[in-house]
């Protein structure tokens, strides 16, 4: 039987998940339309879609963030869905709400659900009527007294903080009663200085908090169910690095009650379609705290997909067409161990800025249980208008030891040139005991790798293989200046490392 | 494009026999040439070694990007000459990419006496700088001589192409643009000063290099005056106080990276209309057969009969031959293919000429000069057809025709003697005195103005002419082979490609499996020179 719920889907942006969403729309036999920017003319996702619109100029602002240009699109080549990806304007309900105006599909959960959960205190406060737990916390206090009855009750270590905050500025970690005064007054004398408002809220501190969040998956008719965790807690300034399922810390006990916690969490915003609940854990205690729940498909998304073996694109585009998800977490049997790695272009040797250029070579790697997604080909440019993430380097294995083998491998196996990448910090974290023993907390990279600068040495088997170029491409390598290397001579025998000599034929 | 398609059988004995022969004069040929190598033997090789100095063949080999080909030129010449004590005629030329520029390179060896020039060393410096001058090849000299060979000054000196046409030659081409430098790696005495200060930069190296119109004895014995050769004209003298060269070398291998630097730095060829700019290139392909059935194709004699096609079908890329006029003058093959990707047009023998032929070879060479493809002869000719009919036809003009044509296109012609070259044959089919750009012979070649036999015969025929007219008895069977005898030992002798290559008829004799690689070398070297004016005069009709 073949199943195509819709003929022709608007894939709204770009990138390794454009490219994603068209394999799953191909594999449905429902035809693509991708969108570009005048800096994505030649990219892989535009030749990927079986149609392509130009939407605009290069700032996201003007093309993949705009909403109007978008259902123009989809108006003129006659789409009956658009797939928002992640990123961009996947989590905006005015777009949501403006394509189902239009009288097409969103691929996504319902308005109201984004708008909730993009809004950070009115979701704690919702989350929190629905038993769901939050990070305890008081604000709208003001006298010590105040500060010291709720840290009471909280809990030391607290973190007293500045409302109006952000980027660890007005922050100060309290471990006892004693130092509270000395923490509201530097804090506050710091958050005037930052922000011009001295208002301060507390909250419980988590010195070693695990990232962990849970899949959730709905239909239009009522059912919801999780997928099972993903253990985000290797992160950089709050950009996941790499992701695994399933989590090193989890029990069955524990991943029952987050699990059921990830549900009420959808349930409350009577959620649809794919979405993430983030939880942060106390390894400590096991306590569990909503953290904020993600209105998408996420990023991490494949390795809940290996180790189920549920195509989530799919069935995203299934649901949304009516379609009911079969699927209940207490059926399911998650095989093996799945970790996804983020191959960036960035310069780790350089505070990671993004690296741009073009592409020179790129070679994915290949084998069982070696899945790439990327949306990048030798050739392609890497510009500084978009996320700088060249691809998704995901293992699945029995174990979690061999997954990590295995991924190690792939990165060596996988050749990005022209660009700076930070494989190398990937293979850092890969390598290190606490990652391997599965322990690292949200912190650890930043405690760990606060200082780590990639070797400047190269390796020998860089040396050898520059030196065995030159030999095999002499024009290219040695001396000659530019004009003689574009030579209009381009396949000249002289060019060829032949050795050739007259004496030495056989 | 019509691929062809080959008739050998490699285990065909016939086959086999010829292999076998073809395969001993290759390795024939690869004695002489590691003979010729050696230069002057391992006791001068290692006085050289003594004196700091590296052997001109190492010189050569440092300065090459590395495992970058060499296309060397003539490295037979004066074999057997001069009771054979000039090997190489004491002098290494060839074509080779230096900081990925192709040069022409002219090394003096000066284990072979000195380094000094005997009449055919002369001849190699002057092929080799007529080939850089036609190419527009930068020339790199690497000089370590003592000068002409005085015992024969006579044929070395006076006439117009002697020594002086060396430094001519460095004028005129300097003028042209194309860059003439030298490094002094030893001694350059008198007429060989002015190899280095002729140069447009020069390069000389401490202790070794020296450089003066006369030595310490000459000055000695004029002046009386004592002086040792690095105070006359040392590396010293000559950067920092007569600036007769530039750059001061701690060794032989800092004046080598001085050139391979000062290569880099020169500005690319002029742009001129070149071949290259209008022919369509495509990726280099091989041939569909391997290039060592050349050794069984070939007859073990000249009698024997064999197409060329075969020949050409291993030479060629993808063995892919657009013939021209397959249905007439078939003695003659002509068509279009391409060698490592270039296009040409090739002009093969397949039998003696007749006028049918000719005027073939002549309407072919002149689509190649419209269309500006280069040439390449595959010379086997015994000669054009004699006889009352064909006379009458009007063969020698038909021939005239063709070599008229030879004589006046524009385009590039490259020649390999793979067979004989006798008679009007070789005029037709772009001999050495129509100036292909390179023409090479194949071991088992021959070249006189007629074959053994067919001389032998001719003046036994005139003998016993002479005989009956004299009333005396013809000369009996025996008596005829007699006479024959040292006339087939003399055009042996004089017709052999080792006579030929030693006497720079030829730029070298190549094995017939390098054919290829040599021809595709040579190519780019020629169609990367200035397209030149072409015209063609009146054609006998």
């Amino acid at each position: 039987m073949k199943r195509t719920p819709f003929k022709k889907i608007l894939v709204a942006n770009r990138g390794e998940i454009a490219i994603r969403i068209i394999r799953a729309c191909q594999e449905l036999d429902i035809r693509t339309v991708s969108v570009y920017s005048e800096a994505d003319a030649d990219a892989l996702h535009v030749r990927h879609a079986d149609e392509a619109v130009l939407i605009g100029p290069p700032a996201p602002l003007e093309s993949y963030l705009n909403i109007e240009k978008l259902l123009n699109a989809a108006r003129e080549t006659g789409a009956e869905a658009i797939h928002p990806g992640y990123g961009f304007l996947s989590e905006n309900a005015d777009f949501a709400e403006a394509v189902r105006t239009e009288g097409l599909t969103f691929i996504g959960p319902p308005v109201d659900a984004i708008r909730i959960m993009g809004d950070k205190a009115e979701s704690k406060i919702r989350m929190k009527a629905a038993g769901v737990p939050t990070i305890p916390g008081a604000e709208g206090i003001e006298t010590l007294a105040e500060f010291e009855k709720a840290s009471d009750k909280i809990g030391y270590p607290v973190l007293v903080k500045a409302a109006a905050g952000g980027g660890g500025k007005g922050m100060r970690v309290v471990w006892e009663k004693s130092e509270l005064p000395e923490g509201i007054e530097s804090a506050r004398r710091e958050a005037l200085n930052a922000f011009g408002d001295e208002t301060l809220l507390v909250e419980k501190y988590l010195p070693s908090a695990r990232h962990i969040e849970f899949q959730v998956f709905g239909d239009q008719h009522g059912h919801i169910t999780h997928l099972f965790e993903r253990e985000c807690s290797v992160q950089r300034r709050h950009q996941k690095i790499i992701e695994e399922t399933p989590s090193p810390l989890l029990n069955d006990e524990l991943r029952q009650k987050m699990g059921a916690a990830a549900i009420a969490v959808a349930q409350a915003v009577n959620y649809y379609n794919a979405g993430t609940v983030e939880f942060i854990v106390d390894p400590e205690t096991d306590e569990f705290y909503f953290l904020e729940m993600n209105t998408r498909l996420q990023v991490e998304h494949p390795v809940t997909e290996m180790v189920l073996g549920i195509d989530l694109v799919q069935w995203q585009i299934r649901v949304a067409a009516g379609e009911a998800f079969p699927y209940e977490a207490e059926d399911l049997n998650p095989r093996g161990h799945a970790i996804e790695a983020r191959l960036y272009a960035e310069d780790p040797a350089n505070s990671f800025l993004p690296s741009t250029g073009v592409i020179l070579k790129f070679g994915e790697p290949g084998g069982p249980g070696i899945r790439v997604d990327s949306g990048i080909a030798t050739g392609s440019e890497i510009s500084h208008y978009y996320d700088p993430m060249l691809a998704k380097i995901i293992v699945h294995a029995e174990d979690r030891g061999t997954a990590i083998q295995r991924l190690q491998n792939a990165l060596r196996n996988s050749i990005v040139h022209g660009v700076i990448t930070n494989v190398d910090f990937l293979q850092a974290i890969l390598g290190h005991d606490a990652f391997q023993a599965g322990t690292v907390t949200t912190r650890w990279v930043e405690e760990i790798f606060g200082e780590w600068k990639p070797s400047p040495n190269i390796p020998h088997e860089v040396l050898i293989a520059a030196a065995l170029a030159d030999l095999v491409q002499p024009a290219i390598t040695i001396g000659g200046n530019a004009s003689q290397v574009s030579s209009p001579d381009p396949f000249s025998p002289w060019k060829k490392a032949s050795g050739f000599r007259l004496r030495r034929s056989k | 494009m019509n691929i062809l398609l080959t008739n050998i059988d490699p285990n065909d004995p016939n086959i086999k026999k010829n292999a076998q022969h073809h395969r001993a004069l290759a390795k024939e040929l690869r004695q002489h040439i590691a003979e010729a190598e050696e230069g002057g033997g391992p006791k001068y090789r290692q006085r050289q070694e003594e004196q700091g100095k590296l052997f001109v063949r190492e010189r050569i080999e440092r300065l090459l990007d590395p495992r970058s080909p060499f296309l060397e030129l003539s490295s037979l010449a004066a074999k057997k000459l001069y009771n054979g004590a000039a090997a190489g005629a004491g002098l290494v030329t060839g074509i080779g990419r230096v900081s990925g520029r192709e040069v022409m390179i002219v090394a003096n060896d000066a284990t072979v006496k000195g380094g000094s020039y005997y009449p055919i060393t002369v001849k190699k410096h002057l092929r080799a700088q007529q080939i850089a001058e036609e190419n527009h090849l930068p020339c790199l000299y690497l000089v370590d001589s003592g000068g002409a060979f005085l015992p024969l000054q006579a044929e070395v000196f006076p006439d117009q192409n002697h020594f002086g046409r060396i430094f001519y030659n460095q004028a005129r081409m300097s003028a042209k643009r194309i860059p003439q430098i030298a490094a002094v790696m030893g001694s350059c005495t008198a007429g060989g000063a002015y190899v280095p200060a002729m140069s447009d930069e020069a390069v000389i190296v401490k202790g070794t290099g020296t450089i003066f119109l006369g030595g310490p004895p000459l000055v000695k014995a004029a002046t009386g005056e004592d002086v040792t050769a690095e105070e006359l004209g040392g590396a010293d003298v000559h950067t920092r106080l007569s600036g007769v060269t530039d750059h001061f070398a701690e060794d032989d291998d800092h004046a080598i990276q001085i050139l391979r630097d000062i290569v880099e730095t020169l500005p690319p060829a002029p742009q001129h209309d070149t071949h290259l700019s209008t022919l369509g290139l495509l990726p280099p392909e091989e041939p569909l057969y391997p290039p060592e059935e050349i050794y069984g194709i070939l007859p073990t004699t000249f009698r024997e009969a064999y197409d060329v096609r075969e020949i050409i079908a291993r030479l060629v890329d993808g063995s892919k031959f657009r013939e021209f006029k397959a249905r007439y003058g078939t003695t003659l093959i002509t068509g279009f293919a391409r060698v490592c990707g270039y296009p040409v047009g090739i002009i093969a023998n397949n039998g003696i000429l007749f006028g049918e032929s000719a005027l073939k070879g002549a309407h072919f060479v002149e689509l190649c000069e419209q269309r500006g493809t280069p040439l390449i002869f595959l010379q086997n000719i015994t000669g054009f057809m004699v006889g009352k009919e064909y006379e009458a036809g009007g063969i020698a003009k038909d021939g005239a025709k063709m070599v008229h044509a030879v004589a006046n296109t524009s385009v590039p012609k490259l020649t390999v003697v793979i067979g004989g070259s006798f008679g009007a044959g070789n005029y037709a089919m772009s001999g050495r005195g129509y100036l292909p750009r390179f023409l090479w012979m194949w071991p088992n070649a021959r070249i006189s103005v007629m074959g053994g036999e067919q001389a032998a015969n001719v003046l036994l025929t005139v003998k016993q002419d002479q005989l009956a007219r004299e009333g005396a008895e013809p000369m009996t069977p025996k008596e005829a082979e007699a006479f024959k005898a040292p006339i087939l030992e003399k055009y042996e002798t004089e017709g052999n490609p080792y006579y030929s290559t030693a006497r720079l008829w030829d730029d070298g004799v190549i094995d017939p499996i390098d054919t290829r690689e040599v021809l595709g070398l040579a190519l780019s070297v020629v169609l990367n020179a200035p397209v030149e004016k072409g015209g063609f005069g009146v054609f006998r009709m």
